[in-house]
């Protein structure tokens, strides 16, 4: 732990009564009006939101990730729009430039994105290129000392109100691979860089999607992340690695609110004369939700633990990820079960988190990716 | 104008209180504690003054076992400079928090008492009027508003029936009631920066205070469980409940 325990806990403890007080109220109003109205954003800045996983040197709190996780359970507990909007701040938004990028890219970025003054973004996916990440085909050609990117990135998450883009382009040939790859950062008004419209979306209401379209963008040299080029790959993976513990320090947050609402819901709702949860099979459901979320806790808990500690986590990560993405969707699914009409019905928000959920399991590694990265570092470790 | 704001380390208001089952005193053993939140009141109204340029120095002061010191960072972290811990792990009473807070008082120079009206453990609302006492000097209490003025400050009691407006010279003693602010979220930033803000301790001999009790509480009781109401069925129903059973009309 980078932090004393009482200093943490007091801490953890302003991010409690935040959440209760001023974000969960206000669930249902930012769902209809698909946005975070700002005064929340605000408080979110004022509150230091957005420097989680900055390091102090550069005007953040400097988690690391064990206590980061802890905080993602505590955020997890209401809707995970909100989470989203300072969300890529702390992960792929700037963990590029915590975790390659020069000292001059440190010092010019991170205290504006920790501050949340800037917004930051990630644009790896493409219209045909996601999971498979290393084909992308966005190029940055080389033109004196700038660099020119045409190309358009898809599902880039808080897009439309992002400042500062980490793209991956190709700077190799076409068919270079991962090694051709180089990761730039992009001021969201910089010429040649135009969005689409926000993309209407299945759930997370409030957290804004849209494609990042780049038309002969030029770009100075310095704009690489590291200054080196072909290391963008690299750097993309290291900044997913990280982001799958947080990912699903979230699901699990949202796992053990679902379960609370859950047993409240059993507890008074009366059937037969009795409270549901008093019917075995309503409780076969709460069990399972119960031992599930505490498993993905254990995992999660141990993987930062052992992240913190200097080990190499790409499967236990992709575990996390796969297993608590896939939990949370479960949970999800009982609750609304448990909850009968009420679950189905939008005035009870259970509805919401079912929508909202399922992206958990799509983006930042499809549960499949993870499965492949998993069975894949168990090939490895075989071999030697 | 220095300011001194007394805070006291109470269960957490969300908590459910469970008597002990021996009767001497509620449960406390792995209970969430808190600041009491009308203290958490007097806290912003301090730091809001600091602020604002009115208030030079807000100082924390508590009373209480070790862990009070975590509630004093609290305090820090909303913004106060530094703290003083009067450690002491006997059960404190209002008289000996007010002799003790007279003596910090005293020593730190204040020229502003700032606190709760009440703690919402044993809601004496004792404390801040005896202080008032001990010092010799005026008090307002129940404020819900302040404002500093050339002459002294002048603040609105909240009183049955109405609002009281006074002026008072300074220095003065001035207890808060729950509409005079909406206190503040630390922010993570200065919950880190609390850590390194200084807290003095002391014990009650340093500051020759005699603490021992002087009441004895015989025993503690939980209030007996609501009864179920009961549904009644027209106007003429309940004035006849109202009139016969409960006889309060």
């Amino acid at each position: 732990m980078s932090l004393d325990r009482e200093t943490f806990e007091q801490l953890l403890d302003t991010v409690r009564r935040f959440v209760a007080e001023r974000l969960v109220p206000r669930e249902a109003e930012v769902a209809e009006a698909d946005r975070i109205p700002d005064d929340l954003l605000d408080e979110m800045r004022a509150l230091g939101l957005f420097g989680l996983s900055i390091p102090e040197d550069y005007g953040g709190i400097g988690l690391d990730v064990e206590e980061e996780v802890r905080v993602a359970f505590e955020l997890g507990r209401t809707s995970p729009a909100f989470r989203s909007a300072f969300g890529t701040n702390n992960g792929i938004g700037s963990q590029g430039i915590v975790i390659d990028g020069t000292e001059d890219q440190k010092r010019r970025y991170l205290p504006k994105l920790a501050s949340g003054a800037t917004i930051g973004s990630f644009a790896l996916t493409e219209p045909d290129y996601g999971s498979d990440a290393a084909s992308i085909q966005t190029s940055a050609r080389r033109d004196g000392n700038l660099y020119v990117l045409n190309g358009t990135k898809r599902f880039i998450t808080n897009a439309p109100s992002a400042d500062l883009f980490t793209v991956m382009a190709r700077t190799g040939a076409k068919d270079s691979g991962a090694g051709g790859i180089t990761a730039f950062l992009v001021e969201a008004d910089t010429p040649g860089l135009s969005l689409g419209k926000p993309d209407a979306k299945m759930g997370q209401q409030g957290a804004r999607i849209s494609d990042v379209i780049f038309e002969d963008c030029r770009v100075p040299e310095d704009a690489i992340i590291g200054g080196v080029e072909g290391q963008g790959f690299k750097t993309a993976m290291k900044v997913l690695d990280r982001g799958r513990l947080t990912i699903s320090g979230t699901c699990i947050g949202v796992a053990e609110r679902l379960i609370r609402d859950s047993l409240r819901y059993a507890s008074e709702r009366k059937q037969f004369g009795k409270p549901i949860g008093s019917f075995q099979l309503i409780q076969a459901m709460l069990a399972d939700c119960e031992t599930e979320c505490a498993a993905a806790k254990a995992l999660v808990l141990d993987a930062a633990r052992r992240k913190d500690a200097g080990e190499p986590i790409t499967k236990l990560g992709a575990m996390c990820k796969y297993y608590a993405s896939e939990m949370v969707g479960r949970v999800a699914d009982r609750a609304v079960q448990i909850h009968g009409g009420a679950g189905y019905l939008t005035a009870f928000g259970i509805e919401r988190f079912y929508r909202d959920v399922r992206l958990f399991r799509i983006y930042e590694g499809t549960s499949q990716i993870q499965q492949l990265i998993i069975a894949r570092e168990m090939l490895k470790e075989f071999r030697q | 104008m220095k300011v001194l704001v007394p805070v006291k380390r109470v269960i957490d208001a969300n908590v459910k209180i469970r008597v002990k089952a021996d009767q001497t005193g509620v449960e406390t053993a792995n209970v969430k504690m808190a600041m009491n939140p009308f203290c958490e009141i007097a806290v912003e109204e301090a730091v809001r003054m600091k602020e604002a340029g009115t208030a030079s120095e807000v100082v924390i002061v508590s009373a209480g076992a070790a862990q009070a010191q975590e509630t004093i960072r609290t305090g820090l972290a909303m913004g106060a400079d530094r703290g003083v811990l009067i450690q002491s792990e006997a059960a404190l009473e209002p008289l000996a928090v007010a002799k003790l807070l007279k003596a910090v008082v005293e020593k730190e120079g204040a020229d502003l008492v700032l606190m709760g009206k009440q703690a919402i453990d044993g809601d004496n609302n004792q404390t801040g009027q005896m202080l008032a006492a001990l010092l010799g000097w005026p008090q307002g209490t129940f404020i819900s508003k302040l404002e500093k003025n050339d002459s002294g400050i002048k603040v609105t009691r909240e009183v049955d029936g109405g609002l009281e407006i006074l002026d008072l010279k300074m220095p003065a003693v001035l207890t808060v009631d729950l509409r005079l602010n909406e206190p503040r979220y630390a922010s993570l930033p200065n919950i880190m920066k609390a850590k390194k803000k200084t807290i003095d301790t002391f014990s009650p001999e340093d500051l020759g205070v005699d603490v021992s009790p002087r009441l004895e509480t015989i025993k503690v009781v939980a209030p007996p469980p609501r009864k179920a109401g009961v549904m009644v069925d027209s106007v003429a129903a309940l004035v006849d409940k109202l009139r016969n059973e409960a006889k309060v009309i």
